[in-house]
């Protein structure tokens, strides 16, 4: 994993942003990340970060809400405005 | 990767990893089993095969629904959506199952989505079954200006892919000729490495992945330790279906649409929770104002009262004596065959049929994906997850069924908490109707104080279990599917269906309960019984007498109690408490049962019991201040 001064906790972004992916909780949550193509490396975009810290992320027309106790597990890279 | 391919053939013909050489098959009566994520279209490409030739069960020990129908000399099996094939909840289990029993695959996807789609149809190719992908919302897919390269995804796939547009009936002829077509996708070579040994033990290419990728259930069956190398497996599955998606797709659109304006609507609070509002007005506008007092005043009160019982009242009186015990039974105050046939067909049927449609609308808009998501962090200090929201407004409809879907919670101490919101302080469908019916006499201001008397109830119940509770409350992560326009075909149906088994489950209950009340009046315990809770019921609470019976008539179904009200003459303020109590009043026979079959019969009595305690005490403490 490697980590760079933009790492950060999923709950710390803001809407708009654009991400990669660090890392994510291991288990079948992980498995369920996979599927719906959120895993390490992969680059999505914070679409909403709600009050109380739940985040929809979007990922082409996709969108994945993630509650706020899990958003602090997962590592993410933020990304300059078009994605690097 | 053409090379690849052949390569994957060839190693095919000397392996054989498919199932059929295995597993003999009765040719005659061959499985199609349609899959898919959820709101890809199954289930119309499903009505397209099998038409109104259709057998709806539960899967044994769940409410998953089983769909089964027939096509010439096929059964054709409708699933759950799921996104991926393995044991992670009751759908997933039930649609595992109908996969691993499949001959031919129809795995129907959504072509805006096929990042999310594609890793499932890769898990059944990789599972070694025969599949046919339809390529579905080709509209949407053309709106969206999205190119994809259909021949070339069938290249890559292994398998035939039809473009289709399910809802204007477009590409469905092609039906028929798919069957044929069903065939064994191209494997990704990696698999083979992980099969090769698994497959000695178990038999089947399907079943090998699956335990390989640590399902537990299976590998149980098989007498194997579960697999460790799901995570290399799937994130190899996902990087080759990123891959294709790459070489296959060009999306070029830049125009937002209405739907995506409304679907961040839905989940910001501050426009979400007025559209909250408004579509639970609208509910109300239809279900509680039109429904309930319009329609069931019509069928209720003309048909059931005025024409029905009067002329079943003569009829059965011509056979059995006005006044013997058995005509009190048969057609007296709580008849079998009256009470139980107005309630049933002219007060609950009206109300269910409405609720459904009301609930079915929310469910195929996509809407009830992005309330649980807004709702996500105020549920979470009641200690549940966004997702609780549909057992919670599921409950409205009926908390027997709602009881059961706490199951797609995922934590035990989840399930207890919304199971025992629901059981204390969810009025259903068919409740809530006459409540809604009460409350229109009762003025604005008994509704407040209902309302927030309720309300302050279920914040309190939910924060005492979040505290004492051990453990900890699984975190969300949900897939929200796009918001579309509701089929009304498929609206109908899955109201039909419910409303179905709704009516059946209640019949059994409503007789059984005319029939205890007619009995309890004819052996006196009826009077016997209002005089025992008469300091309850008319010092504590103020309330005449006869709500005795009201609340006898609650223990057996709810709704029964609350119809029970129905008929007393009670000032405003009688009525709110009257329906604080009977909304907080033990929950009816079937839910107990229910309930007492999901979290064990300890729990469930503990609840029950409660139930007890709170509604008197909180109807009694609101009575004596109101009245």
């Amino acid at each position: 994993m490697e980590k760079s001064k933009n790492t950060i906790h999923l709950i710390d972004v803001k809407t708009g942003q654009h991400l990669k992916i660090v890392s994510t909780p291991h288990g079948i949550l992980k498995a369920q990340f996979v599927r719906l193509g959120i895993h390490e490396g992969e680059k999505v975009k914070c679409y909403e970060h709600l009050p109380g810290g739940t985040i929809v992320l979007q990922k082409n027309r996709q969108h994945i809400a993630v509650g706020h106790k899990l958003a602090k597990q997962i590592l993410v890279e933020v990304l300059d405005g078009k994605g690097r | 990767m053409n090379g690849n391919k052949s390569e994957n053939i060839n190693h095919f013909e000397k392996h054989k990893h498919s199932e059929l050489s295995f597993l003999e098959r009765d040719l005659t009566k061959r499985k199609i089993v349609l899959v898919g994520n959820p709101n890809v279209g199954k289930s119309l490409i499903f009505n397209e095969l099998s038409g109104m030739n259709v057998e709806v069960s539960n899967y044994p020990g769940t409410t998953v629904e089983i769909i089964k129908g027939r096509y010439n000399n096929y059964e054709v099996y409708d699933t759950p959506g799921v996104y991926g094939v393995s044991s992670f909840n009751d759908e997933e289990r039930v649609a595992r199952d109908e996969i691993l029993e499949a001959d031919i695959i129809f795995n129907v996807i959504d072509g805006t989505h096929l990042e999310r789609d594609l890793f499932l149809t890769q898990q059944l190719i990789d599972m070694g079954k025969k599949i046919v992908v339809f390529l579905n919302f080709m509209d949407d897919v053309r709106k969206h200006v999205i190119e994809i390269d259909i021949e070339k995804l069938s290249q890559f796939m292994g398998v035939e892919v039809i473009p289709i547009i399910a809802v204007k009936k477009v590409g469905i002829e092609k039906l028929a000729d798919a069957i044929t077509k069903a065939r064994e996708g191209a494997q990704r070579d990696d698999m083979h490495k992980y099969l090769h040994s698994m497959l000695k033990m178990v038999g089947t290419q399907a079943e090998a992945l699956l335990i390989l990728e640590g399902d537990e259930y299976i590998a149980k069956r098989h007498g194997v330790p579960p697999g460790t190398t799901r995570d290399e497996i799937y994130i190899g599955r996902r990087n080759r279906v990123n891959y294709i998606v790459n070489q296959v797709m060009r999306d070029t659109s830049v125009k937002i649409r209405f739907s995506e304006f409304f679907s961040r609507w839905a989940i910001r609070p501050i426009t979400g929770i007025p559209i909250l509002i408004i579509a639970l007005y609208l509910a109300y506008l239809f279900v509680g104002k039109f429904v309930a007092q319009d329609v069931v005043n019509l069928t209720e009160k003309q048909i059931g009262k005025e024409i029905w019982e009067p002329w079943i009242r003569d009829v059965v009186s011509t056979i059995v004596p006005v006044t013997s015990w058995l005509n009190t039974i048969l057609v007296g105050e709580f008849g079998v065959i009256t009470m139980t046939t107005t309630y049933l067909l002219f007060l609950l049927l009206p109300l269910v049929v409405s609720f459904y449609i009301a609930l079915s609308l929310m469910e195929d808009s996509g809407y009830l994906p992005r309330l649980a998501t807004m709702v996500d962090y105020t549920l979470s200090k009641i200690g549940l997850n966004g997702r609780a929201v549909i057992p919670l407004i599921l409950g409205f409809g009926c908390i027997t069924s709602a009881t059961i879907t706490t199951r797609l919670l995922s934590s035990e101490r989840e399930k207890t908490i919304a199971t025992a919101l629901l059981q204390f302080v969810i009025p259903c469908s068919a409740q809530m109707a006459v409540i809604a019916a009460l409350m229109a006499g009762a003025g604005f201001g008994a509704m407040v104080i209902y309302v927030v008397t309720i309300f302050t109830v279920l914040i309190a119940i939910g924060t005492i279990l979040n505290k004492f509770l051990r453990g900890e409350s699984a975190p969300l992560l949900l897939d929200l599917p796009p918001m579309r326009v509701p089929r009304i075909t498929n609206i109908a149906r899955k109201t039909t269906l419910r409303t179905f088994h709704f009516m059946k489950e209640a019949a059994g209950w409503f007789f059984v309960g005319a029939l205890a009340i007619g009995i309890a009046q004819i052996t006196g315990f009826l009077e016997f019984a209002q005089h025992a809770l008469r300091p309850l019921t008319t010092h504590w609470l103020q309330l005449p007498p006869d709500t005795a019976t009201a609340f006898i008539m609650g223990v057996v179904r709810r709704d029964f109690g609350a119809a029970g009200l129905y008929q007393l003459q009670l000032a405003p303020m009688q009525i709110t408490v009257a329906l604080i109590t009977i909304t907080l009043f033990v929950p009816c026979i079937a839910s107990l049962m229910v309930m007492m079959k999901e979290r064990g019969i300890k729990e469930g009595v503990i609840i029950w019991i409660g139930t007890w305690i709170v509604a008197f005490l909180i109807g009694g403490l609101v009575s004596q201040i109101v009245i």
